[in-house]
């Protein structure tokens, strides 16, 4: 499997992932190019100042005369981190359950799956608020547990693509070399689902950055002065009629991200999936 | 069949039993409690408050407490809610909820079917970047962001519907907040519907049915369709769930008297037994759900159907 | 079949064209913040039940438009034994909504009922002035021992420990309404419902949807029926003042309950006739765990964190006008009382900055040895705006590290209570009646919600002796004492007061601002057409 004669192939794939590392390097070194810093704020200057070319602020100021440019440039930083701390925790949760029980199987499979089923019962939104409750002091211990919780989905492709390697002939080979169970599913069963793997974390970013948005809505997000692109955005919306800038400036790089990674993910897909096309 | 949907019931006892365990726990763990406001209460009505709710007593005794009021099919009283119990809020937030969810999904369902098959007829084709890209938009754009945006659009700007309130059979409050609530599920139900859809298309029996030289609509609507719904149905199970217990977001910016607002409402202000029984409610809604996307599968194709 | 779609959707829509909002009979809709949770007198604790209450009920008094207790259910009411016996005249004929007659038994019984500690009332304390009040929600004596008596079916009479010239404002309070006993007994603690609720006041419950609305409709049987103009009121709630305000623009609520503070400005350019701000019996600081190091044992730098917070421009940039700059615990307003504020309070910001920064030094502390606090505030977007702009104050000025920690509300609470964890919080105070004690109690030691765990017997001593003076003047001098003491040793940094911010519509008759931002229902009016 070649990631870069698959990117090369689809231009608009290319396109996406050059974009998204468009976003990625202006979010990563932007803020060294501003004068302000993140938390700054100019109590001399105007607050909720509109945007200026010319002036000293390109994106103006939000509520608390703080530069819109730096904060939505540092809320990125905050809400990809997020965003791949989480991705990587639910993955590597749901591919390991998953791909356990898959190739297991019988009883072990079938009690690892009612875990996943009762799981999924539970409302995501009541879980993650109790989480925020218990941990409300640690971001990033947050986001581990909102990764633990959206494993589910992962869990169960995992374990149904297992189930179909575990039929082939290399996996019996491998059993016969002497090879035990863990040791398979690590060696042949976990990187054949390297492509699903990719997939799926395509797909989950942008999911896990939207919840750390819903729970800036909530009030539970991210602790002053550090900020996120949820945050921004729910501190914009609302101002939205005031201050339309504080809301269309971080909307605008929320949304965009978001949308690379689903192009991107769905171009993945097409390609993964169907090689032959 | 009906052995079929009676074990399918059983099963389901055990997990909502497990589920409301996990729940019961974990929001005991939190800190704080029901009757903590910014105005202490003196020890003594706190001591009196708490043995009205048998807050007094070891965990372990209210949580057998509960579980045998369970049992009778009482939810307990409110906490939050005074003079309530947990069953009749949720039965009064009920209608709003359902009526609104049922809306969504529908639309949804016909809106980003609508859109999928279009777009799907003609792979990137122009009208199938344009509908695709703005699908992609409405799972990127938070809703909290654009139900604002309607209320100030079609609301304040327009003047044409209400800003919030709900009056129920009033199809005038219903229509903005169902729209705000369908959007991402359009957007997804579209993107999924599109994709299995141009996978049907190239399948060899649509072949077979192009070459006895059927029309278009006749292949994709009696042929394609039917498997090309198997994905956007297993999502849409448990996405109902979701949409029919409602949404914060949507009944705070429309001032909607549904459940959504429970779920977050009730964890805040420790109303244990109203968290209880929406996490109950979710999760009996989530088996019931799935057990309908089975049938629904074995509906749209006999090979799925079960033994 | 599917051709014929686009039709029933324009049908559909026309449908919900005329289904628009068409006002059948008058009715006032006020915006009421967060649902109420319970109509029970002496249960409920929020500002939004508070208000509803004073509409379906009535106590013996009223608060007047100029803040001022005025004679409600009792016509008149007698002071002797030098101010510590109260006897109120009821008015001829009260009833009940329901036609019964109402006694002066009944508001004894709601009294008793407040202080019994079974009934878990949060306002229980409002009326320990009262002679056995705080041994009966001790535990330590009966309910039936409170000192209150009916004198006959049309006279109450209570006796105090003290003189309390603010007794009659107390009993403005819903928490001292009565309650009907038969109703109470049938359904216990659910009977506060729509068909089992009974109340005294100028309207009855018809109608609670939970989080939906609660609508009231005139009550025939109110004593001064003839002259309540509304024939219904309806509260609606709103978790989102945002919302709210959208609600309020788009001529579906004719009150709002609050105002977003970041639209203040425009809504001051286009709204600004319907916009009502006045001062509010309220206070907003930030409190100091007056038990952990090193903040509990250096007034010098308790002083100077206090001393460089810009309040005028808190006042004008975060809360866009929608508050008043505090240098003093009792807020101006307060019938009977000189408002008292730190030394420091009309120095120039400069002079305030040195003697800071010479305070700070003083401590032990440098830029590189800054002093490093946590400031914990509950999660809610405006105490974040001002966390994050005092913090930015301290570290400007004075080089403090101040880390924010925004805590989901009962969490907040919780730590805020035990004293282990917090350093600097923040907390609010909102006055239950116009007498200066109301804020000055809080901080005393052995009260409850002195979340600071600041002791001082000389304050607690002024205090005492307070509620023991019978001469208003002298009474006023003991407590402006106190509250100077309180401003010297600064176990709490005063921010900023409250106002009351509502917008009204032109429409509605009646709306009078006033400290503790009671608006009666029956003193409303809507203007024809």
């Amino acid at each position: 499997m070649n990631g870069a004669r698959i990117l090369l192939a689809d231009r608009r794939l290319l396109a996406a992932a050059l974009a998204l590392a468009v976003v990625l390097v202006l979010v990563l070194v932007g803020p060294w190019f501003s004068p302000y810093a993140c938390d700054e704020i100019d109590f001399a200057g105007d607050w909720s100042a509109p945007p200026s070319a010319s002036g000293a602020h390109w994106f103006g100021t939000d509520s608390l005369g703080r530069d819109l440019f730096v904060r939505t440039l540092c809320g990125g930083r905050l809400s990809l981190l997020v965003g791949l701390v989480s991705t990587l925790v639910s993955l590597a949760v749901g591919v390991a359950w998953g791909a356990l029980a898959g190739y297991r199987g019988g009883r072990l499979d079938q009690t690892m799956m009612r875990v996943v089923d009762v799981l999924y019962a539970l409302p995501f939104m009541f879980f993650v608020i109790v989480l925020m409750v218990l941990f409300s002091r640690h971001l990033l211990l947050i986001f581990i547990a909102i990764g633990a919780v959206n494993w589910l989905d992962m869990a169960r492709v995992a374990r149904g693509q297992t189930l179909a390697l575990r039929q082939r002939e290399f996996v019996a080979a491998a059993r016969l070399s002497g090879l035990d169970d863990l040791q398979i599913v690590r060696r042949h069963i976990v990187p054949n689902l390297a492509g699903l793997v990719v997939i799926y974390a395509a797909l989950t970013l942008p999911q896990v950055i939207l919840i750390e948005s819903f729970l800036s809505f909530l009030g539970l997000g991210v602790q002053e002065p550090a900020t996120s692109w949820g945050a921004l955005v729910n501190d914009g919306a609302r101002e939205m009629e005031s201050a339309p800038w504080s809301l269309l400036f971080p909307a605008g790089f929320l949304t965009t991200t978001l949308l690379l990674l689903n192009v991107i993910a769905e171009r993945l897909r097409a390609a993964l999936e169907r090689p032959g096309r | 069949m009906i052995a079929f949907a009676l074990r399918r019931l059983l099963s389901a006892v055990p997990t909502l039993f497990v589920l409301v365990t996990l729940a019961f726990f974990l929001m005991r763990a939190a800190p704080g409690g029901p009757f903590d406001g910014e105005r202490t209460l003196p020890p003594q009505i706190e001591a009196a408050l708490a043995a009205e709710y048998h807050l007094d007593e070891p965990l372990w005794r209210q949580y057998l407490r509960y579980l045998g009021g369970l049992a009778r099919g009482d939810l307990g009283p409110s906490f939050q809610y005074e003079g309530y119990r947990v069953g009749e809020l949720i039965a009064a937030a009920l209608p709003a909820s359902l009526s609104l969810g049922a809306g969504a999904l529908l639309l949804a369902l016909v809106a980003g079917g609508a859109i999928g098959i279009v777009c799907a007829r003609r792979p990137d084709g122009a009208l199938d970047r344009v509908l695709g890209t703005l699908a992609l938009l409405g799972v990127s754009v938070p809703n909290y962001v654009v139900a604002p945006l309607l209320v100030l659009l079609f609301a304040i700007g327009l003047g044409w519907l209400p800003a919030g309130g709900w009056r129920p059979g009033t199809l005038a409050d219903m229509l903005l907040p169902t729209v705000a609530l369908a959007l991402p599920q359009i957007a997804y139900v579209a993107r999924l519907l599109r994709g299995s859809l141009i996978e049907a298309l190239a399948a060899p029996y649509v072949r077979t049915a192009r070459a006895k030289g059927l029309p278009e609509r006749t292949i994709v609507f009696r042929h394609a369709l039917r498997p090309a719904l198997l994905p956007v149905i297993s999502h849409l199970g448990p996405a109902a769930a979701g949409l029919i217990t409602g949404s914060v977001v949507v009944e705070q910016v429309f001032n909607i008297p549904g459940l959504g607002r429970y779920f977050v409402q009730a964890a805040l202000n420790r109303d244990y037994t109203l968290v209880l029984g929406v996490v109950l409610l979710y999760g009996t809604l989530i088996v019931a759900l799935n057990f309908v996307v089975d049938l629904l599968y074995g509906a749209l194709d006999p090979r799925l159907r079960p033994a | 079949m599917r051709r014929r779609t686009p039709r029933r959707l324009a049908a559909a829509l026309m449908l919900a064209m005329l289904a628009l909002p068409v006002q059948a009979e008058p009715v006032l809709r006020i915006g009421n913040g967060p649902e109420p949770e319970s109509l029970d007198p002496q249960r409920m604790s929020s500002v939004s039940a508070l208000n509803i209450a004073r509409d379906l009920y009535e106590g013996l008094t009223r608060i007047g438009p100029d803040g001022r207790a005025l004679p409600a259910a009792a016509q008149g009411w007698q002071v002797g034994d030098g101010g510590r016996r109260y006897t109120f005249q009821l008015r001829p004929g009260l009833r009940w909504s329901n036609g019964e007659p109402l006694t002066a038994e009944d508001f004894a019984a709601g009294l008793r009922r407040l202080v019994d500690p079974r009934t878990g009332a949060p306002f229980a304390q409002l009326l320990s002035c009262i002679v056995n009040a705080q041994a009966i929600s001790e535990g330590r004596a009966r309910p039936e021992q409170l000192a209150v008596w009916a004198l006959g079916p049309s006279q109450v009479q209570i006796l105090l420990r003290a003189p309390t010239p603010y007794l009659p404002s107390l009993l403005a309070h819903p928490a001292s309404f009565p309650t009907y006993r038969p109703a109470l007994a049938r359904y216990g603690r659910e009977f506060a419902r729509p068909g089992r609720l009974v109340g005294n006041g100028a309207f009855r419950l018809d109608q609670w949807v939970v989080q939906g609305q609660i609508e009231l409709v005139r009550n025939p049987h109110y004593w001064d029926d003839d002259r309540t103009a509304l024939d219904r009121v309806r509260y609606v709630p709103s978790d989102d003042v945002a919302a709210e305000l959208k609600r309020y623009r788009a001529g579906e609520l004719d009150v709002s309950s609050e105002i977003p503070l970041v639209q203040a400005p425009q809504l001051r350019a286009r709204l600004g006739d319907e916009l009502h701000v006045a001062t509010y019996l309220g206070s907003y600081f930030y409190g100091f765990n007056m038990e952990r190091a090193p903040l509990a044992a250096q007034p010098g730098l308790r002083r100077a964190l206090a001393m460089v917070i810009d309040r005028e421009l808190i006042v004008a940039k975060v809360m866009n006008g929608l508050a008043r700059p505090a240098y003093g615990w009792v807020p101006p307003g307060v019938s009977g009382y000189a408002p008292q504020s730190v030394d420091w309070a009309a120095w120039p910001m400069a002079r305030r900055l040195a003697e800071a920064r010479r305070l700070y030094a003083a401590a032990g502390y440098t830029p590189a040895h800054p002093l490093r606090v946590e400031l914990r505030y509950n999660t809610h977007d405006d105490h974040k705006r001002i966390a994050t702009v005092v913090a930015a104050m301290w570290k400007q000025t004075l080089g403090v590290e101040a880390t924010l920690i925004h805590e989901e509300n009962k969490v907040f609470l919780a730590k805020r209570r035990l004293r282990r964890e917090t350093q600097i919080f923040r907390a609010a105070w909102i006055g239950d009646y116009d007498d200066a004690s109301s804020f000055l109690d809080v901080l005393a030691g052995d009260n409850g919600r002195n979340d600071t765990g600041w002791r001082d017997p000389q304050y607690d001593a002024l205090l005492a002796a307070a509620a023991t003076e019978a001469d208003p003047a002298r009474r006023a001098g003991l407590l402006a004492e106190a509250e100077r003491r309180a401003l010297d040793a600064l176990p709490v940094i005063p921010i900023y007061w409250y106002v009351s911010k509502h917008l009204v519509k032109p429409y509605v008759r009646g709306w009078r601002d006033n400290l503790l931002d009671y608006h009666y229902g029956k003193d409303l009016s809507l203007a024809p057409g």
